[in-house]
């Protein structure tokens, strides 16, 4: 089989997969679920309990706000002691909803047994209601509102829909599992979203160190139409919105527009199970597949989590060692935030919590030896040992003129430096600062 | 419990690091070192150390006296240009002529502009035009290969292959006559014959670059860009008139071509960020180099041809930006 | 004599000439006509192209100063009055007074009072780090201590404390305020220099409950309110949790220095009173 895979840069970093094999556990509902208002890209939701409410699990708590927000459901049922600001991954306090669990009393309605839906009853308008009223939004870490994607704009069709099953992220194995233990699930959800956007084809997407994945996959897929399934090169960020796209379809998103522009509509496998649920089961987005992981865990493993459950408890269930000098990320080695502290709550948005004990501290920062190899992984063909340098100046007219805002935040650049230098962290700060300063210029004309 | 580190993404970093780079510019240098160990004798070793001693001690000087900063000769930058300095020069070379070179090359070249990472021109190569310029004797009084000798003081010496070249014609001699005066190519593809420490073998050299290429310490683009379009040029003119202009292989295995292309024009600092500008580098240098070795005043053209497009560089690296992802190229 | 000499200088001195020419009617074709006075004001100005008048440059504000004709508005902070009161003479103006001002850090957390609880291994840039979390010291509003001020500063007036962790403001301080725009937790305020350069300012700008800034930091303004009841002069005002003294009104009578239960309220310069010894040991910016 020949692979597929996108064209300019990438990078090779080890893959650690060492949950690969571990069969995902259901964890333990927590006796406090901590539910953050702001758990989607865009609007943070806004609460419709206060406290003393007795919620059950499902039952909506915060509501959507906006075009491009979303709403939260209760991930366990029991009583709200408060809303009050909550330590979130940056150590920055946002509002939360603190509910304190009594048993496990779901809403009536929601199918939470493990029965397959295979017949499709919901029409499109329908399924894009369900998805809105769910509270789904992707589950690769965007959180971006999974209803706004279906929403095809005037002007475009939608001819694909991309399922991301890539998972390019060293050590996380969480769609992995999901793709081996759920696959009819996924390809259910697969035709929703199709049905949904009306897309008239399918391609999954999966990276080749996954050979078991694709296996399943391409022999499920069969049993459904117009869905293919493609095995993809091992190489980081293959997973990429818009290098998914090129490898799959080899077209190219132009710079600055959405992945709709060119008819293709990425979700990750994770949100098409959540569709499934949520459409098929009427089950909200109240519990994901999370992978905790790292080498100095005693037992690191994939579980289905609720959200709002402390990452701490998580770490503790998984032989976490507080003593060991560490970094604690949330998301992958590559993409992911490193935490202030494990006492945060769960979100949509977390894949994976990956503790590091080897290698904690960054390598010492040399001076630039203008190698290119910066400029030669850049999977968008930029420079970023430029726009480092001019951001850290602030030369912002450079940096827009070197196109900073197409950079995808990917961190190749950084991984693969000599020296070390913490290229991403100025490109970062060059492009949200480049952002806001074009941002202005286009409000005052 | 002890402290949580944090810092923005991404949280795993290559194994690669400058001084591994470095040190395999170094490792893979050392067949080469070897053959003109073999050719040149003692003194070549002598000469290599001096200069790569130098070059580390005035590097650790000025950073510790001038510019008042943490020395990072561990780093092996200054080594490796020590040694490319020595493989520029011929082997029966005053000792204290390199010692000035090492200055020069580092003091100069290097340090003057901020230290490693933002000097426009090769170091070594500034010292050795440097050197070629102060010097001009002594530069150019090649040593005759004389197979393990522990001393070249009456060594007998003799003109590289492309200076007896480039002489006999101004003379008037014809090619045939001249090429019999000179080894076969493959004794001239393994190193016996005159010239710099360095650059006699070309086959410990290819060797050195295979290395490098596997490592991905340098890519393809320089090196072939290079060493291709010196060959077609040469090869044009030698198709045009095979009297005057000699054949585009023994410009290959002659002179500093292989080094040139393998190691000078391949540094990192000095060569452009992008795959473009690279293969353009290249071009530039092979055909500078070609036509400075057949309309010259030198018979050897690679350091100049160097140093030029080293000169070139910045405008390179704007001009020729990579192919960015979205964007149609018009 | 030889011939050849004359000829080379024959040839030098038309080479001379011709350059002469060319250039001449070149200047002349690209003349600039400009006020002459824009020049003059340039003169006096610092030179220093700090931006604290809100222009580009010093040139910039030269050109702006004589186009509008008038002081209102403008002024060059490194300058300080005197060099207002010539620009001033220039233009044929009379010269507006502005009170004298300083850079003044508004945080005194740092590594003593606000103990680090985890440790940033990114950038050294302000600007990054607090784009990534709240600071090592947990203080969301806190100083992050990476200098981006320091960098800012073209005056070579403000320095990080190595002990501290925290900016310094030295004398050399010309007001000029790239500081305040460098700083992205807007702790940096300019504020008057103040009679014998003393002044009174509450050195925190946390807005949390003071439950939480002061687990935090344990010289945060907690927010109490005290010292706006004890202002004669009714200066400070309570906003956000956070206590703040218009310079405006503050008649530097020290009353809420000794009023505050944290020490977040700072006098600089003053002659040292029993009390008041430790509050200005422990400050010195």
């Amino acid at each position: 089989m020949r692979l597929k895979t996108f064209k300019i840069g990438g990078v090779h970093p080890p893959e650690n997969k060492i949950t690969a094999h571990k069969a995902i556990e259901s964890f333990p509902v927590p006796t406090l679920a901590r539910v953050m208002l702001h758990q989607n890209l865009g609007v943070a939701s806004v609460a419709t309990v206060g406290k003393g409410d007795e919620v059950k699990v499902g039952q909506v708590i915060a509501r959507q706000e906006g075009f491009i927000s979303s709403s939260i459901h209760s991930p366990v049922s029991g009583i709200v002691t408060k809303i009050e600001e909550c330590v979130d991954a940056s150590g920055y306090r946002k509002p939360a909803i603190f509910i304190e669990t009594k048993g496990d009393e779901w809403l009536e309605g929601i199918d939470t047994t493990s029965a397959l839906v295979t017949e499709i009853k919901a029409s499109k308008e329908e399924i894009i209601k369900k998805v809105t009223e769910m509270g789904i939004v992707g589950l690769g870490g965007a959180t971006f509102p999974s209803q706004v994607k279906l929403m095809v704009p005037e002007g475009n069709k939608a001819e694909y829909i991309i399922i991301n099953g890539v998972e390019c992220e060293p050590y996380l194995t969480s769609d992995h599992r999901l793709m081996l233990e759920r696959p009819h699930e996924i390809m259910i959800g697969v035709q929703l979203l199709m049905k949904a956007s009306g897309a008239s084809k399918a391609l999954i997407g999966i990276e080749a160190n996954k050979p078991d994945a694709i296996d399943l996959l391409t022999k499920v897929a069969q049993e459904y139409t117009n869905i293919e399934v493609y095995g993809l090169k091992v190489k980081y960020p293959q997973g990429g919105e818009k290098q998914l796209i090129k490898a799959l379809t080899g077209r190219e998103v132009p710079s600055g527009k959405l992945p709709i522009s060119v008819g293709c509509i990425v979700n990750n496998v994770g949100t098409a199970f959540a569709v499934y649920e949520a459409v098929q089961k009427n089950k909200p987005l109240v519990e994901r597949v999370v992978t905790i992981t790292g080498k100095g865990l005693k037992e690191p493993g994939n579980f289905m989590v609720r959200i709002g459950t402390s990452i701490a408890d998580l770490l503790a269930h998984c032989g976490y060692n507080a003593e060991h000098e560490a970094k604690i990320v949330s998301g992958g080695p590559m993409m992911g935030k490193a935490v202030t502290t494990p006492d945060i709550p769960m979100v949509k948005g977390t894949s994976g919590i990956l503790v590091i004990e080897e290698g904690v501290e960054r390598v010492a920062i040399e001076p630039c030896i203008r190698c290119g190899r910066c400029t030669r992984v850049c999977p968008m063909g930029l420079e970023p040992y430029l726009l480092a340098m001019a951001s850290s100046k602030k030369m912002y007219d450079i940096t827009e003129a070197n196109a900073v805002m197409d950079c995808i935040e990917c961190g190749s650049c950084h991984y693969i430096c000599p020296a070390g230098r913490p290229l991403l962290d100025y490109v970062r700060l060059g492009k949200s600062e480049t952002g806001k300063i074009m941002r202005s210029r286009k409000s005052v004309q | 419990m002890s402290m949580l580190t944090i810092s923005g993404s991404p949280h795993v970093h290559t194994d690669d690091s400058v001084q591994k780079i470095m040190r395999g510019v170094i490792i893979s240098l050392i067949p080469a070192a070897l053959v003109s160990f073999y050719f040149f004798g003692l003194p070549a070793i002598i000469l290599t150390l001096v200069s790569i001693l130098s070059c580390v001690a005035v590097e650790y000087l000025i950073q510790r006296f001038v510019m008042k900063e943490k020395p990072s000769v561990t780093d092996g930058s200054a080594a490796l240009t020590g040694l490319l300095l020595a493989f520029n020069v011929p082997a029966n070379l005053p000792i204290w002529m390199i010692v000035v070179g090492a200055i020069v090359s580092i003091g100069i070249a290097k340090m003057s502009f901020g230290g490693l990472g933002k000097n426009p021109f090769n170091p070594a190569l500034v010292g050795r035009v440097f050197m070629l310029i102060s010097f001009p004797v002594q530069m150019t009084s090649w040593p005759k290969p004389t197979e393990l000798s522990m001393t070249l003081s009456d060594a007998v010496t003799g003109p590289t292959p492309l200076g007896l070249v480039s002489e006999g014609l101004k003379k008037g001699e014809t090619m045939q006559t001249l090429m019999n005066q000179l080894p076969d190519y493959i004794n001239l593809a393994m190193g016996n014959m005159g010239g710099s420490i360095g650059e006699v073998s070309a086959v410990a050299l290819l060797l050195g670059g295979l290395f490098m290429l596997y490592k991905k310490i340098i890519t393809w683009h320089i090196p072939v860009a290079f060493i291709g379009s010196a060959l077609i040029f040469a090869g044009i003119m030698h198709l045009v008139n095979p009297d005057h202009y000699i054949d585009p292989l023994f410009h290959l295995i002659t002179g500093g071509l292989m080094l040139g292309a393998l190691y000078m024009a391949t540094d990192m600092v000095t060569s452009p960020m992008s795959v473009t500008g690279m293969l353009i580098f290249g071009v530039g240098c092979g055909v500078i180099t070609i036509l400075i070795r057949l309309f010259g005043a030198y018979p050897e053209g690679v350091s100049f041809a160097i140093l030029i497009m080293n000169a070139v560089v910045p405008l390179l690296n704007k001009a020729f930006k990579p192919g960015r992802f979205g964007v149609v190229k018009k | 004599m030889d011939l050849i000499i004359v000829y080379a200088m024959v040839a030098m001195a038309g080479l001379g000439i011709t350059a002469a020419v060319v250039l001449y009617f070149v200047a002349q074709k690209f003349k600039v006509i400009e006020d002459p006075r824009i020049d003059q004001v340039a003169e006096f100005l610092a030179g220093a192209n700090c931006g604290g008048c809100g222009y580009a440059g010093c040139r910039n504000f030269a050109e702006a100063v004589v186009q509008k004709g008038s002081l209102e508005g403008m002024n060059c902070p490194p300058g300080g009055a005197e060099v207002m009161a010539k620009v001033a003479a220039v233009l044929g103006l009379e010269a507006q007074a502005s009170d004298p001002q300083i850079a003044v850090v508004r945080c005194n957390g740092g590594k003593a009072h606000s103990p680090q609880k985890v440790n940033y291994d990114g950038a050294q840039s302000c600007a990054s780090s607090a784009a990534l979390f709240a600071g090592e010291g947990g203080c969301k509003n806190g100083c992050l201590g990476h200098g981006d001020c320091v960098t800012a500063c073209s005056f070579d007036a403000i320095h990080i404390d190595e002990t501290t962790g925290l900016p310094v403001v030295h004398d050399e301080c010309v007001a000029c305020g790239a500081c305040v725009k460098a700083c992205p937790r807007n702790i940096i305020e300019l504020r008057k220099r103040g009679p014998k350069d003393r002044r009174i300012f509450v050195s925190c700008v946390n807005t949390e409950k003071g439950a939480i800034s002061k687990k935090n930091c344990e010289v945060a303004c907690i927010g109490c309110g005290k010292c706006v009841k004890i202002c004669p002069f009714e200066a400070i005002t309570l906003q956000n949790n956070i206590a703040y003294i218009d310079d405006a009104k503050c008649r530097l009578c020290r009353k809420c220095v000794a009023e505050c239960p944290t020490g977040a309220i700072h006098e600089l310069n003053f002659p040292v009173k029993a009390k008041a010894a430790e509050a200005t040991e422990a400050v010195e910016n």
